[in-house]
């Protein structure tokens, strides 16, 4: 079943089978990025613009070159040359970037639910690229897109989410979608960082030897150092990474078949290693980046199909 | 000039009788079974008559932000609510800290007419938190009693002396009970539902941590304190043993507080984003409970009107605050339909403890003598609350488009009928 939905905001709304559509259709955009002459068609002559709030490299790329290899023209904006600098608002900032004819608005912003909010007052697509600690759709797609490549399927796995949960919108993205799909979610991380996740109805893990048993894959977090400004219970980095970041030592506790994610970028020596991070055995963080791309046309491309079905 | 409301059901916190009203001038001049003469007749056949309600905790950003609400807006809206004594916070701007504010605020609710309003002064200079304001000159001007409403004072030793000097006066002081340390910058309930919108949260011990401090500083000098809005099941249990012990508290609790919970916000509504925030079912079920069994003092509104601009932005950008004078009486009437008061409780909630506790010896009840405040409820009557029956100049109300149940269909104040509900007959 394809997706008919206007927007992507979250993935608490997706079904089984819109999740699935989603992946089908980014193994077909992936066989195109491999080719050599890496483009389609179905954007073209549509405007895409990311209207980024918030600062963003990977992201706001990938989603320039999903939209470029479909076609698009794409342009990005971010709020250190918007008008949100001068006083304007979210939504009079949007409706002016919409009535130049964009067809899809990529939103990235600080504010949880500001893409819900974009959404519900503008007739443009509209995707969410991450709004504050909310959601992060498209990179919860790509997780799973990557897993099921390396994998075959995603049944029956377990998922270990570790790290800075309160925080990360790639972690309530992941949960809704694993959930769906039947997948076990377990979460783990330092109380501050764990505060109210008892209402995802996902296992909380004491230790991260707990974590890591009889897990499959890894999504390892990364603090988000630039949100712990007014939160003073945090000690130390370096405590953190004895306690909660992912070592060599520590592997001993997971399958030897494990799939380490992170959704990047890496703080290296803090959440993760890098003898873990760069090991190839586990890693899958590069495949994360180049599947991004395909991810974002399969969610591009569905959003423009609709408009035209 | 005389005025007779006859066939009324007459609704007093300690009895409900069938009777008519005589008003002469300002006053009530009788409660009679006869039908005298007099200059205006209004028949309340099917409808309760109850006193003037009076609002504890309103915000009418007079002077200061007009553009939101002002004095005469609010007292409109008050009067479509039923309310004819209002209490406006202090958090105006310049903040209402000295004698002619007070003063000029009082003047300019007279110059309308709709309504008394009798404002409540800051603690503290600029409500800084630092240094008490002058109680006794704000209290010859007409402040009734002190609040730092959303800036709670942090430093006990400053409420001590507010509690202590304001007791000196026969006054009170009125708390927002947050202990700001603990809000670690959160716009709604920290919970269930923070945790899955990601939004971050206030815990509800950030209320009782300070209402525990409160009510140790009344217990410590012997004042009266007063806990507003109260939204959290641990604060009621807290208020009812300092109670039970004999310290002088009483407190408030809103509409909304009483009806909604934080699953509200799940769709991110601004219009549902207050402070104290919305909490849980078991917070909702203790404040109904606490209502029931007779601890909360009064109903109040925290009428906190916000420019349609302001709430139409990002949730976490949007201030805190909710209209709420104009459904005062259909939320409250829900709590009879539910079974959990009586009429008279309701008077008793919204008018009559509260002249009982600002020594208004004229108000809060309806018997010959007293001023003639009154408000004629049809409590059966279904509308839709939309921006034509909004007297406010904000419109930030969840409720705003929905059906309510319930109005004042006729307002009079001192005698003279300030509001009549649009197209009906009372």
């Amino acid at each position: 079943m394809s997706y008919t939905k206007k927007d992507l905001i979250t993935t608490s709304n997706l079904t089984k089978d819109e999740i699935y559509h989603f992946l089908n259709l980014a193994k077909e955009f992936k066989a195109v990025n491999n080719s050599d002459v890496k483009k389609a068609k179905s954007l073209y002559g549509k405007t895409t613009v990311n209207a980024f709030f918030e600062n963003s490299t990977r992201t706001r790329t990938s989603f320039e070159i999903a939209a470029k290899r479909l076609g698009a023209d794409a342009i990005n904006f971010s709020s250190s040359q918007s008008s949100t600098k001068k006083g304007e608002t979210l939504i009079d900032t949007i409706n002016n970037i919409v009535a130049m004819k964009t067809d899809i608005v990529v939103v990235r912003h600080y504010s949880s639910g500001a893409a819900k909010f974009v959404a519900a007052n503008t007739d443009a697509h509209v995707v969410n690229a991450g709004d504050g600690l909310n959601e992060h759709p498209s990179q919860a797609l790509l997780d799973l897109f990557t897993i099921l490549e390396h994998r075959g399927n995603l049944e029956n796995l377990t998922v270990a989410i570790i790290g800075d949960i309160f925080h990360s919108r790639v972690a309530r993205s992941n949960i809704y979608a694993m959930q769906t799909l039947g997948i076990k979610v377990k979460l783990f991380g330092p109380p501050m960082m764990l505060t109210g996740m008892e209402a995802f109805g996902c296992r909380i893990c004491k230790t991260m030897q707990e974590a890591l048993e009889d897990t499959d894959v890894i999504i390892m977090l990364r603090i988000q150092l630039e949100r712990q400004d007014d939160e003073i219970a945090f000690p130390s980095v370096r405590e953190y990474s004895n306690f909660f970041g992912l070592t060599r030592a520590k592997m001993k506790f997971a399958k030897d078949d494990v799939m380490i994610l992170h959704p990047g970028p890496i703080n290296r020596g803090v959440e993760i290693n890098s003898d873990v991070a760069d090991d190839p055995r586990y890693t899958h963080i590069l495949n994360q980046v180049e599947n991004g791309v395909a991810v974002r046309m399969a969610i591009l491309h569905t959003l423009i199909s609709n408009k035209q079905g | 000039m005389t005025t007779l409301i006859k066939n009324a059901t007459i609704v007093n916190f300690n009895e409900t009788k069938k009777a008519n009203i005589l008003i002469d001038g300002e006053t009530i001049a009788d409660i009679t079974t006869d039908e005298p003469k007099a200059d205006t007749v209004i028949d309340a056949n099917g409808k309760l008559v109850m006193p003037g309600l009076i609002d504890m905790h309103v915000h009418f950003r007079d002077p200061g932000l007009e553009y939101k609400d002002d004095i005469n807006s609010g007292s409109e809206s008050a009067v479509a609510g039923g309310v004819t004594t209002c209490l406006p916070m202090a958090n105006t701007n310049p903040i209402n800290d000295n004698a002619v504010i007070t003063r000029d605020m009082i003047a300019k609710a007279k110059a309308r007419g709709l309504i008394d309003l009798l404002p409540i002064g800051a603690i503290t200079k600029s409500m800084g938190g630092n240094k008490v304001v002058e109680m006794g000159d704000m209290i010859n001007a007409g402040a009734v009693a002190f609040s730092d409403d959303g800036l709670p004072v942090a430093s006990s030793d400053v409420m001590r002396y507010a509690l202590e000097y304001s007791k000196h006066f026969g006054s009170f002081v009125i708390n927002h009970s947050q202990d700001c340390s603990l809000c670690r910058g959160g716009h709604m309930n920290e919970g269930r539902v923070s945790a899955i919108l990601g939004i971050k949260g206030m815990p509800r011990e950030q209320e009782e941590i300070m209402v525990s401090r409160d009510l140790l500083l009344a217990k410590l000098t012997g004042g009266h304190i007063h806990i507003a809005h109260v939204s959290s099941e641990w604060s009621l249990k807290l208020i009812k043993q300092a109670r039970d012990e004999g310290i002088n508290v009483t407190c408030e609790v809103t509409p909304h507080h009483f009806t909604y919970t934080e699953d509200e916000l799940m769709n991110y509504d601004t219009n549902f984003k207050m402070s104290p925030p919305l909490r849980t079912k078991s917070d909702v079920k203790a404040v109904r409970e606490a209502i029931a069994d007779g601890l909360v003092d009064v109903i109040v509104t925290d009428h906190a009107p916000h420019h349609d601009d302001e709430k139409f932005i990002e949730f976490d950008k949007a201030p805190f605050g909710i209209l709420g004078l104009q459904t005062l009486i259909p939320l409250t009437l829900n709590l009879v339909r539910d079974g959990l008061i009586s009429y008279e409780k309701m008077v008793e909630l919204t008018s009559t403890n509260a002249a009982k506790m600002l020594n208004l010896k004229d108000k809060g009840v309806i018997a010959k003598g007293m001023l003639a405040d009154l408000v004629i409820v049809d409590p059966d009557i279904e509308y839709i609350y939309d921006k034509n029956l909004n007297k406010s100049k904000s419109s930030n109300s969840p409720l705003i488009g929905k059906t309510l149940k319930g109005a004042a269909v006729k307002t009079i104040k001192s005698g003279k009928v300030v509001f009549d509900f649009p197209n009906v007959v009372a």
